[in-house]
């Protein structure tokens, strides 16, 4: 289960941050600025190929001791960033990945929608509902 | 196909009608061509958005020109692009020697000034490519 979700735009401002529990609200933003960088570099292909350029998915972009980092982006750069506690061991690959793809569906369908501006936060419930079922239920 | 009639018509008509909002005074009338163009930008958004989900990452600006000559074009406008130039410096030109939504008007010389109207709107939907 996630800990914190953000959504980043192509210009890297943030459209969507949640995090739970609220009051490391700013340590996990902080933690998905950093890890910004950590996607640039995945992106421009200076790691020799290492990583399969045709993917969307990026991977396990760095861990710490509390936490890991994975990252996606899409066509459009915008970027997706998760946050996992690290003490949530069963969370596998393929796990994070159907995670990314959900992001990836409701993210679209908050674009096609009409009123919604490209670049202003979003506020659909429909994600907000989506990205509640992949947080941690903390008691 | 009956579908693509009525998708024909439903255009020509928001362009009519992004004009005769202009003649109505709500809105400026030399910024038509640019409203109908921002509104081609956003369809544009939106469907790239969904077609760009499942294809895989770009690697470079000639992968992102390929795909827009080849598979969204084929999937819009159900054909490809006839002819695709490039300067090697940012500049890209793309011929269509039979495009869709203009097929239907007549080439009388009162129609030419109409056709950029419908041209600027679909063009709104590769500035997109901008984005990308």
């Amino acid at each position: 289960m996630a800990v914190c979700i953000a959504v980043i735009a192509k210009e890297n401002y943030p459209l969507y941050i949640r995090s739970i529990p609220a009051e490391h609200e700013l340590k996990f933003h902080y933690t998905v600025h950093t890890s910004l960088d950590v996607v640039d570099e995945k992106v421009s292909a200076m790691g020799k190929a290492l990583v399969d350029q045709r993917e969307l998915y990026l991977g396990l972009l760095y861990p710490t001791e509390d936490y890991k980092v994975y990252g996606y982006v899409t066509n459009s750069k915008v970027k997706f960033v998760m946050v996992v506690d690290s003490s949530n061991t069963a969370l596998r690959d393929n796990e994070i990945r159907s995670m990314f793809r959900k992001l990836h569906n409701s993210y679209t369908d908050v674009m096609c929608n009409p009123f919604y501006n490209p670049g202003d936060r979003i506020h659909s419930r429909a994600f907000d509902n989506m990205v509640t079922s992949m947080m941690v239920q903390v008691c | 196909m009956a579908d693509e009639a009525l998708f024909l018509l439903l255009h020509n008509e928001m362009v009519t009608g992004v004009y005769k909002s202009a003649e109505q005074g709500e809105v400026v009338s030399d910024r038509c061509v640019l409203l109908a163009g921002e509104h081609g930008f956003r369809v544009g958004q939106g469907l790239i958005e969904r077609f760009t989900k499942d294809t895989a990452r770009f690697k470079d600006e000639l992968d992102i020109m390929k795909f827009i000559c080849k598979d969204f074009w084929t999937t819009v406008f159900k054909k490809q692009i006839d002819n695709l130039r490039t300067n090697h410096q940012g500049i890209y030109v793309l011929q269509d020697n039979k495009f869709r939504l203009l097929t239907q008007m007549s080439s009388g010389k009162q129609y030419l000034d109409h056709a950029p109207k419908v041209f600027h709107r679909r063009l709104g939907i590769f500035v997109e490519d901008k984005i990308l």
